[in-house]
């Protein structure tokens, strides 16, 4: 009986860090400030790990305006009740804050007016930014 | 002199909150008491009240974060039974190739939880860097790392794509290699064996008299496991034994040391199973009713009862579901978790323990208390009451009376 992890702790200490260093190598004292320096210019963020197969991938919704026909099928079944009818103009409005990304709406729609992207960084202050409203 | 000391139902030794209340001689703890149902989600009158089955799939997939295909599986399975739908061969597979990624990356979070909770934080990260290739498959597969919604009632809704196979087997070579190390690091260590060995033993009368389920239960020699006795899905082709820890090391004990034993062999067990599972896949359909309005509309019409049973990583999940013609919700659902049948087996197994050891002893069943909600209430006097049944029976009682006698 011994201490059989102590020789994979010294490989450890000359490999290289498992994970991805997102956003920046050191976690920053402010967030904010260097979001701010980022859309600046000033500093570069580590990117995120790649999607491993962007067909299978859910991410943020898209929606094809000029196919949806109005017939309220992703309303009856989003499991969020995150989708809004628009009465006048009969079109759909999507919250993504309410959106849990499970894709029913997609499988659902008879015209293919729905579809799921790549993006998946949509980390905001505000509630109601134009970013997390689709329509 | 007796001291009594409560854990919870806040703690940072626990993830999530539930209440021991531990009466202590010293260092030993003399006597335990269990009080769950801290916090209750009333995620059963959501089922029955707002939504429809298809959306409730979903709901069943947020009762627990880890458990995120057991309960959708269990809940697939009741309402298959209510309806006698016949599901597609390559869906069963599908889904038995998704329960088992399910319990390789569950065992292997639990296993580092485990390391974490006796301060080896090292092997907490190794355990954690390992778990992180079937995460990787699981989004590849299914485009999420943790909410797989991939269940659904007569089948599953995507296929396992060709090109994604050789990289799954990629996978599945890395963990039949990584198996021999990680069991070096977990049952040869020295600080393991110290903290877990001979610490919070259940005895197999105990497991059988308090009717633990799952590992918890397997690790105390009772060989119980819902895909060896009831197989669903296409389990019955692979001929699952339930693993006990005398296979390893050639005794049982039923202490938290056999407990890590059985989920290590379970996760090889796994991958065994999903290796077979990739070469006999069959070929067709993966849903039995493709047109999802079609589907919503049978359900609708639907009239049955039935009971989905599924071996979760934490043990048996049952899922009780009944359907009632033109009622569009379920019209009764009940979940029984696994944890709730293993949280009586932590009174004789913290008995005679330090209190140090409630960490890895509590954590060595693999509580899920988010699944495990149930009634509370709390008096104006801040008093905690639980109520049963026949107080519920008596309050009832006595309402019958009030209105009679025109109260309201």
């Amino acid at each position: 009986m011994k201490f059989t992890f102590i020789p994979e702790l010294f490989r450890q200490l000359f490999s290289k860090p498992y994970t991805n260093l997102f956003p920046v190598k050191y976690a920053p004292v402010s967030i904010k400030e260097t979001l701010e320096k980022v859309e600046k210019g000033e500093i570069k963020i580590t990117p995120p790990v790649e999607i491993p197969d962007k067909e299978t991938f859910r991410g943020k919704i898209q929606y094809d305006r000029e196919k949806c026909i109005g017939c309220r099928l992703c309303i009856k079944v989003c499991p969020a009740k995150a989708i809004e009818f628009k009465e006048e103009e009969k079109k759909i409005r999507i919250y993504v804050g309410r959106c849990i990304f499970c894709g029913q709406c997609v499988e659902i729609c008879p015209k293919n007016a729905l579809s799921q992207g790549e993006e998946f960084l949509m980390a905001d202050t505000n509630k109601v930014n134009e970013n997390w409203i689709v329509e | 002199m007796k001291y009594e000391i409560p854990i919870g139902p806040i703690h940072p030794a626990l993830k999530e909150p539930i209440l021991l209340q531990l009466t202590v001689e010293g260092e030993e703890i003399k006597d335990v008491d269990v009080i769950a149902s801290q916090n209750h989600r009333g995620i059963e009158w959501i089922g029955m009240n707002r939504n429809n089955p298809v959306q409730s799939i979903y709901i069943a997939e947020r009762i627990c974060g880890i458990c995120n295909i057991s309960h959708p599986a269990a809940v697939i399975l009741a309402v298959e039974e209510a309806m006698n739908m016949d599901v597609p061969d390559r869906a069963q597979y599908i889904r038995v190739i998704q329960c088992e990624l399910e319990r390789i990356h569950s065992h292997l979070l639990w296993a580092g939880v485990a390391a974490h909770e006796i301060g080896f934080d090292s092997l907490l990260h190794y355990t954690w860097k390992v778990r992180e290739k079937v995460m990787d498959i699981l989004e590849l597969v299914n485009g999420n790392r943790v909410t797989k919604a991939i269940m659904m009632y007569g089948g599953v809704r995507r296929d396992i794509k060709k090109e994604h196979i050789p990289k799954i087997k990629k996978m599945l070579e890395y963990y039949k290699e990584g198996f021999d190390k990680l069991a070096k690091f977990f049952l040869e260590d020295k600080t393991i064996e110290m903290r877990t060995r001979n610490v919070g033993i259940l005895t197999k009368e105990d497991a059988l008299k308090l009717g633990a389920i799952g590992p918890t239960a397997r690790a105390s020699g009772v060989k119980k496991d819902v895909r060896q006795d009831q197989p669903y899905f296409a389990y019955p082709d692979f001929d699952v034994k339930a693993i006990t820890p005398d296979m390893f090391t050639g005794e049982v004990v039923g202490d938290t040391y056999d407990r890590i034993v059985v989920r290590l062999l379970e996760v090889k067990q796994s991958v065994e199973i999903i290796e077979r599972a990739l070469d006999e896949m069959p070929s067709g359909d993966i849903l039995a009713e493709p047109k999802l309005v079609k589907l919503l509309m049978d359900l609708k019409k639907a009239e049955g009862e039935g009971v989905g049973r599924h071996e979760a990583p934490r043990g048996e999940v049952i899922h009780y579901v009944k359907l009632k013609k033109d009622f569009e919700p379920f019209f009764s659902w009940k979940v029984r978790a696994p944890t709730y049948s293993n949280i009586m087996s932590w009174i004789p197994m913290l008995k005679g323990c330090q209190i140090a050891d409630v960490p890895i002893v509590a954590a060595s069943i693999d509580p899920c208390i988010s699944c495990t909600n149930r009634v509370i209430r709390i008096n104006n006097d801040g008093k905690r009451e639980i109520i049963g049944g026949d107080e519920l029976h008596r309050l009832s009682v006595k309402k019958t009376k009030r209105l009679l006698e025109g109260g309201s």
